[in-house]
């Protein structure tokens, strides 16, 4: 694991159909063995930059090196890398042990067959070896495409959405195979999905991409935690986003001026340049307090909420609070059954701790990234 | 399915129950399908029928007649007899098994080029193709025979003239047949393919021509049978050869040998096997799914 001889580094790809850039300057690595994921909405340039990886587009410009090989132009069957793709593409004319044999026998290893059964024992599918794809459920399928892939021990595995066609618990299920596997055997995992869920359960690298470009890259609890856009922010969970003048910075401190009352971010947490900017805190980072109770949780406090909605959701409550300036707040509590719920109509103070809260540019638009119901399958 | 659901319904309805006449409308549209299919049927077997049944027929006089006079083997047991039947016989199935390899090969050809490279002038290509089959087979016929007379041709008449001109009207079906195939195509299982270490001629070996096959192999058979039975382009462009239906045309005018019913018959049975078969092997592989 440690040798680092084949790690994957994409630098300054760019793709461009006709005039529509599709992939723009993308620069990753990602080191050998390890599990990467590629996170972002439809359309915004996943598929086509595994793509060229893959080999199966050329890329306008940039390069693509395998450790120290550059194989920008290599053509597909001359790269160590394999694909399980977004619709599976199994072969529908050959049974599942040829499709899962294909790239052993074309490479011509001699006991491909003995490594054929192995794999498809892995992939649970034994009594199936004779059916053809189209005999088998989506969820079966999916597991050839993985297999027929894996056999080849790639220095990269590309995933695009592999887990996009299954049901939830199938889903679940698979991601944690996926993983066993992904452990056992040291490959290089490119994961592509659009389900932060399943990202961030799984990889242990992040890139977040919109519109051609990274936004954000890094491991899953840092991008959620500390995110440094408000796509990312929204994208990965929700945030509150509330628009503050920064007026000065105190020690290790940001002061920023929210509709006149002072609160405090962590300097390090700070990813605005200019003097108004986004104040970003979670919804579970807030703590409600009745109307000027004692504060407990944190330093930061902004008083004159009202709650105007409230969601019983189980494991937790999720309240609004309409603030005086007019714009509601998502605040979730843990159901710890350590105090009463409040009700629609209660005055409020929310606090949090400056170590929780973060700032982001004020020129981006705070709703880029939100999931909207359709979006979300 | 859907019919006996909606009847299920409407008669379990109690306010809408009218017994009175339902079971003669309820039977008709039951049978209706089948009675109109045993019909068509009828409808086509019949005249095949009647060359099966001519075929043991023993005519009193030289040439075979629509009247059955006496049951005889003797046509089945001396096909080769009357003059000239079995070698336009011969020469039917050189020419078509010529210009159906032919024209398989070249349109496949032209399919793949047609539906996998944008090149200039491929929407123009895509209409000319179609033309062959929209021409009228006198107007084709007559403007060939013009063209291999012009070109110097008019001494060699015969298998090869006859074989150029089949193969270009069967190109258009083999075409279409084929790119219908090939339109259908997910060209994401051959870059699986590439992906998994096959190289070009390897995924078109072991992936593209397999999934194409069907394809090719309808057009082949398409080509076969539009070749075997043509008539008129082959009477401008045959010289003094003679094909089996140049031949049958001309037993017409003169007299009729019973023992063309005898082909007729086994050519129909020929046909009847491979569909089948045919059939068959699909069910089978079905089966298995
Ligand atoms: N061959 C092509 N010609 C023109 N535009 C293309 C082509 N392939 C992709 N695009 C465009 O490039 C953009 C990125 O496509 P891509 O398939 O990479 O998206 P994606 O991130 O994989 O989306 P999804 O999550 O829906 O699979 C899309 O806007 C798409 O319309
Ligand atoms: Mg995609």
């Amino acid at each position: 694991m440690a040798d680092t001889g084949r790690d994957l580094r994409v630098e300054g790809l760019t793709k461009r159909f006709g005039d529509f850039l599709a992939v723009d300057d993308l620069t990753l690595t990602v080191p050998q063995g390890s599990f990467f994921a590629l996170l972002g909405p439809s359309g915004c340039g996943k598929t086509t930059t595994l793509r060229m990886v893959a080999g199966l587009d050329d890329p306008t410009a940039g390069r693509v090196l395998i450790g120290d090989e550059d194989v920008t132009y290599l053509r597909p069957y001359k790269r160590p890398v394999n694909t399980v793709f977004q619709s599976y593409a199994l072969f529908p004319h050959l049974t599942i042990f040829e499709n899962v044999a294909f790239g052993l026998r074309r490479r011509g290893v001699k006991d491909y067959k003995q490594k054929t059964l192995d794999m498809i024992d892995l992939v649970q599918l034994g009594p199936y070896a004779a059916r053809k794809p189209a005999q088998l459920s989506g969820g079966q399928q999916q597991r050839v495409a993985l297999g027929r892939a894996l056999i080849n021990e790639p220095a990269v595995l590309l995933l695009d959405e592999p887990l996009g066609a299954l049901d939830l618990k199938l889903r679940r299920q698979m991601q944690i195979e996926l993983k066993r596997i992904q452990t056992e055997i040291a490959v290089t995992f490119v994961h592509v999905t659009h389900d932060q869920e399943e990202a961030m359960t799984m990889a242990d690298t992040i890139a977040v991409m919109n519109h051609g470009v990274i936004e954000q890259m890094g491991a899953p609890g840092d991008l959620y935690e500390n995110p440094e856009t408000t796509f990312v922010a929204n994208f990965l969970g929700q945030s509150n986003l509330i628009r503050v003048d920064v007026i000065d910075t105190v020690d290790q401190d940001v002061v920023v001026d929210c509709y006149g009352q002072k609160v405090g971010v962590v300097a390090s947490r700070s990813h605005a340049g200019g003097r108004n900017a986004w104040l970003g805190v979670r919804p579970e980072k807030v703590f409600a307090e009745a109307a000027g109770a004692d504060h407990r949780v944190g330093s930061n406090i902004l008083t004159g909420g009202r709650v105007t909605d409230v969601s019983f959701v189980g494991v937790s409550t999720q309240y609004l609070v309409a603030m005086p300036w007019g714009q509601e707040l998502m605040v979730f509590e843990q159901n710890t059954g350590q105090r009463p719920l409040f009700r629609n109509g209660d005055q409020l103070d929310i606090t949090w701790s400056p170590a929780h809260a973060f700032l982001l540019d004020a020129d981006q638009d705070a709703r880029a990234g939100v999931m909207t119901p359709e979006d979300d399958e | 399915m859907a019919t006996v659901a909606t009847r299920e319904r409407v008669s379990s309805d109690p306010g809408r129950a009218k017994p009175s006449k339902r079971p003669v409308g309820r039977w008709l549209s039951d049978h209706l399908v089948l009675l109109v299919g045993i019909l068509v049927l009828v409808y086509i077997f019949v005249p095949i029928g009647y060359i099966f049944a001519l075929s043991f027929n023993q005519p009193s006089g030289r040439s075979a007649t629509a009247q059955f006079e006496s049951f005889t083997w003797s046509n089945w047991t001396s096909i080769c007899e009357p003059e000239g039947l079995c070698d336009s016989l011969q020469l039917s199935f050189e020419v078509s098994i010529t210009a159906t390899l032919l024209a398989t090969l070249l349109g496949t050809l032209m399919a793949f080029a047609l539906v996998r490279h944008s090149f200039r002038g491929r929407s123009t290509s895509n209409l000319v193709i179609f033309l062959p089959m929209a021409t009228p087979e006198v107007v084709m016929g007559s403007s060939l025979l013009a063209m291999f007379v012009s070109v110097g041709l008019d001494s060699v008449l015969g298998f090869v003239t006859i074989v150029i001109a089949h193969v270009l009207f069967c190109l258009s079906f083999v075409v279409v047949t084929v790119k219908a195939r090939l339109v259908g195509m997910d060209s994401r299982l051959e870059q699986a393919a590439m992906d998994l270490y096959a190289n070009e001629w390897q995924t078109f070996r072991l992936v593209t021509l397999p999934l194409a096959m069907p394809g090719i192999v309808a057009a082949a058979m398409l080509s076969f049978s539009l070749s075997f039975d043509d008539f008129i382009v082959t009477n401008f462009t045959s010289g003094q050869s003679v094909t089996f239906p140049l031949y049958v045309y001309g037993s017409k005018l003169r007299d009729f040998p019973a023992q063309l019913f005898v082909v007729g018959t086994l050519m129909f049975l020929v046909s009847f096997v491979f569909v089948i078969a045919a059939e068959l092997w699909r069910r089978r592989r079905s089966a298995i799914r």
